[in-house]
């Protein structure tokens, strides 16, 4: 019988956990993917959200300038690729200065520190990229960017590390309400645990339905991105974000941790699993991005895809204008934190601390502090990012990391033997190129997936066919051995 | 130790620079290979067709690796490989090679001359944004000749192939003979991108339907690939609405360009030429950096391997003049892509360094029938060269006797595509 159960191993219920192991609790992390943060986690716009933007009357507006201060030490522990690169909302008339005012109020309430409204000519000044059509801009030079899947791996490893018990391709179907605990059944076998925190993402609606009358629905929304090469990585340096709309936030351009540059997304109700592109929505996308940067290279790009959003929809089911469901729910010893969208990334630190000291503490009055919590992960060596000297002492201490696999990022074999043998380690080549890149550059893996496979075959001791791309069971890349292979044994 | 020349890249161009080099006098020459055996992409090609040109025989790219490696051997010049070159870095008379691998750690290597022949890779999805799903079981074609030729796994029954790229053929006669069903080759353009011969020898003979002025708008499937829809383009190759088809497939191949591997050139500062993607080079493939040479797909897409050998002989020439301090450096023409012409290499000529001819390499950019290739020195033509037809696919070879050429001092050659007169 665990303490907590916490359903989905997104950003939210691995950092959840991880701040759970500062205390003396037995904890279950679930998840019917096989791997940690393969959902929306996976696919959004990464940055970290000032917090000028929602009123400070919302959770969103409570956590976001919170969370977002508490990035720096946070990425130092977890040793996460994040940038403070700043952010300009961008205004192209009066109207929308009207706007970037109003958001600059906003942000002071919220508590936003160094916001300013640039004029046209310091706009230009930071960012020679820019439109020439604007007129002016809120800076927030506390808005940055982040690696989202880097940061929840090493979340949920760092809360492996402090004694959290992971188990993916657990996908639950059904949860009981006994006296004392819940009985979740999953499709690898069932787990009890006093507690439940519902962190599922887009399915959390369904997941509460398990347990209680509905209160809220999560709706899916769909958002465009396209990667370029990171030959256009320096065209702009801040977060461009165009004046938002009652539609949201808006087509951004924005740096990436790593040096690349994204445009996107759009937003386009959807049903929860269809994260597909479309010609019209990529098409809409370009134009609109163009608005703000007039020089963005598209024989650039290297990768387009879709992410989606949860947004909550509560009671009326009408507006989309909803906010964080963060709170026990109607079901005693069942807390939801749903609803879970931007700014979600950036208000993680702050909403994990919340849910752990405000509503879970209670319940326990007898918890006690876990003394052996290590908030550190162990270094993750990225070979590309250091110096000369760091090189030639890496390769004498271990020769793997001399060998290069993917020539795009220049991934090392070390590298990616690393992440498969990390607490919560690669089991796939995506959860591969999740952690350490190998892939993620412009040939897309055209050079590495063969060398992946054979990595991940060896190291996990399966034979080269039953290495997954992505989901288990369902997405292989070798289908059998070829006949000439067959007819020689 | 300071080497004379180091080449990076012991693939097709590597290691006939490498060859020539040492034959012209280099003495201590150096190739670096990322890979774990020299041939290069050579290696995966399986089929033959190799060294018509050269050889005047039919090879497989491994038995036309295996006479230049040979060569490389009997020569004695060494060669490093799993060895990953990090950056280029020049040093005024010296060029310092930041390079590592497993048994030698990080080395610094100094050369008097640089070769760089890493050749090219493939246009991938992500590039050309196929709209859809993103599962697996959506390869390059290169590899998925990898997975199927080096490591000897199939990877998938049921086939649509995008593009017509030379690879693309090859690859839909091989995953048919290893008993996969190749259901179409879509190409956008309205003519193929590959080589006639691939065409009758990889799809007509297995009656492998090839699809023009079609395209994939739709990639099905959320986890393997389970379909795409096809549709026909027209010319401006916009969708036409109406033409949608799905086919079911589990397994989608693309072949849709080769992109120049020019991280390294580029961060080294060599000045690049964007129609070809790759350097400006001259008559012995000399870049705009002194003592830095450039040869096979690295400076522009070839489709025959033997003529990435023959442009490397040049690049070996060139490097081994370079260090004897031999090489010309006064550039007397320059070249450029009039009407029907996509590119031209060499975009310089230095006469001096000419010795009977000059091989001018271009691709039209469409198909073209009874025309001829023109060269214009200002308005005076001064040679053509005829072709019952032009295909983008195949690239057109001009050769230009020295003799011509040296009517005139200096000046811009321009290549046309005109009516035969």
């Amino acid at each position: 019988m665990y303490d907590i159960a916490i359903i989905g191993a997104g950003i939210a219920g691995s950092y959840i956990a991880r701040e759970l192991t500062r205390y003396k609790l037995d904890i279950v992390l679930l998840d019917g993917e096989n791997d940690v943060g393969n959902q929306i986690t996976m696919a959004n716009s990464a940055i970290v959200h000032a917090g000028f933007d929602a009123p400070s009357y919302k959770l969103k507006g409570k956590f976001n300038a919170v969370g977002n201060l508490m990035y720096d030490k946070v990425c130092e522990d977890l040793d996460v690729p994040f940038k403070r690169c700043g952010s300009l909302v961008v205004a192209h008339d009066e109207y929308e200065m009207a706007t970037i005012h109003e958001l600059y109020q906003n942000g002071l309430k919220n508590g936003v520190p160094g916001l300013r409204v640039l004029f046209k000519e310091e706009v230009h000044a930071m960012e020679p990229n820019i439109s020439e059509d604007i007129c002016g801009a809120l800076y927030a030079p506390t808005a940055g960017i982040v690696s989202p899947f880097e940061l929840c791996v090493h979340v949920a490893e760092n809360a492996v590390d402090n004694g959290v018990t992971l188990k993916l391709n657990h996908m639950v179907s059904d949860i009981k309400k006994h006296d004392t605990h819940f009985e979740i059944t999953t499709n690898s076998g069932t787990i009890e645990a006093k507690y439940v925190i519902n962190a599922a993402g887009l399915f959390a609606d369904d997941i509460y339905e398990m347990v209680g009358d509905p209160y809220f629905k999560l709706l899916a929304r769909k958002g465009n991105y396209f990667i370029f090469d990171k030959e256009a990585g320096s065209l702009v340096n801040n977060v461009i974000f165009p004046c938002p709309s009652k539609k949201g936030k808006g087509i951004l351009v924005a740096p990436t941790a790593h040096g690349n540059l994204l445009i996107g997304p759009d937003a386009e109700p959807v049903y929860k699993g269809d994260i597909s592109t479309t010609t019209e929505r990529l098409d809409y996308i370009k134009e609109n991005a163009l608005k703000n940067c007039p020089s963005l290279p598209f024989n650039k790009i290297i990768r387009s895809y879709a992410g989606l959003r949860n947004t909550p929809v509560k009671d009326t089911f009408t507006t989309t204008d909803g906010d964080f469901i963060i709170e026990e729910s109607p079901v005693k010893g069942f807390i939801n934190v749903a609803g879970y969208e931007s700014p979600g990334l950036t208000s993680i630190p702050a909403v994990a601390h919340f849910v752990v000291e405000e509503i879970v503490k209670p319940m326990f009055p007898a918890i006690e502090e876990n003394h052996s919590y290590n908030p550190k992960v162990r270094k993750h060596l990225r070979f590309d990012e250091m110096t000369a000297e760091e090189k030639v002492a890496i390769i004498k201490e271990n020769p793997k990391y001399g060998k290069v696999i993917c020539r795009c990022e220049t991934i090392t074999e070390g590298e990616i033997i690393d992440v498969i043998h990390r607490s919560a380690g690669a089991r796939t080549v995506k959860s591969v190129k999740k952690r350490c890149r190998a892939g993620m550059g412009r040939c897309q893996g055209g050079f590495c997936s063969p060398r992946v496979v054979e990595i991940l075959a060896r190291e996990l001791n399966v034979p080269l066919d039953e290495i997954m791309y992505d989901q288990q069971d369902s997405t292989f890349i070798l289908s059998g051995q070829t006949k000439s292979v067959k007819e020689e044994a | 130790m300071i080497y004379d020349v180091v080449i990076l890249g012991g693939g097709p161009a590597g290691l006939a620079a490498a060859v020539e080099a040492k034959n012209d006098g280099a003495e201590n020459v150096l190739i670096l290979e990322r890979d774990r055996e020299l041939g290069g992409i050579l290696n995966q090609c399986i089929h033959n067709g190799f060294g018509l040109h050269t050889f005047n025989e039919e090879l497989t790219g491994p038995e036309y690796a295996e006479r230049y490696i040979q060569k490389v051997k009997d020569l004695g010049i060494p060669y490093m490989l799993n060895t990953m070159v990090l950056d280029l870095h020049d040093n005024g008379n010296l060029k310092a090679i930041h390079v590592i691998n497993e048994e030698n750690g990080y080395m610094i290597i100094e050369t008097k001359a640089v070769v760089l022949t890493m050749g090219c890779r493939e246009r991938t999805s992500g590039a050309i944004g196929i709209p859809g799903y993103r599962p697996s079981g959506v390869f390059t074609a290169g590899t998925a000749q990898r997975f199927i030729n080096m490591e000897g796994y199939m990877v998938g029954k049921e086939v649509v192939i995008l593009g017509s790229g030379d690879i693309g053929l090859i690859m839909a006669r091989r995953m048919t003979l290893e008993g996969a069903h190749v259901q179409a080759v879509c190409e956008l353009m309205p003519y193929s991108n590959g080589l006639v011969r691939n065409i009758v020898q990889c799809l007509d003979d297995y009656d492998i339907p090839l699809k023009l002025s079609t395209t994939i708008t739709f990639i099905h499937g959320k986890d393997r690939i389970e379909g795409v829809t096809i549709a026909k383009v027209d010319e401006k190759l916009k969708v036409i609405p109406g033409t949608e088809e799905y086919i079911p497939c589990d397994t989608l191949l693309l072949s849709v360009g080769l992109i120049p591997e020019n991280e390294i050139t580029r961060n080294a500062g060599v000045v690049m030429d964007n129609r070809t993607n790759g350097a400006i080079v001259g008559e012995l493939r000399q870049t705009s950096m002194p003592g830095v040479f450039a040869c096979g797909n690295v400076v522009h897409v070839h489709d025959l391997v033997d003529f990435v050998s023959e442009e490397a002989v040049l690049a070996g020439k060139g490097a081994a003049k370079y260090i004897k301090g031999d090489l010309d450096t006064n550039v007397t023409f320059t070249t450029t892509n009039g009407d029907g012409i996509g590119y031209v290499v060499p975009q310089q000529v230095s006469m001096k360094n000419v010795e009977e001819k000059v091989t001018f390499y271009m691709r039209v950019r469409q198909v073209f029938k009874d025309k001829v290739v023109n060269a214009y020195i200002g308005d005076q033509l001064i040679a053509t060269k005829k072709e019952k037809k032009l295909l983008p696919a195949e690239m057109v070879n001009f050769k230009i006797a020295k003799d011509v050429l040296a009517q005139y001092p200096a000046g811009e050659i321009r290549f046309v595509v005109e009516e035969a007169k």
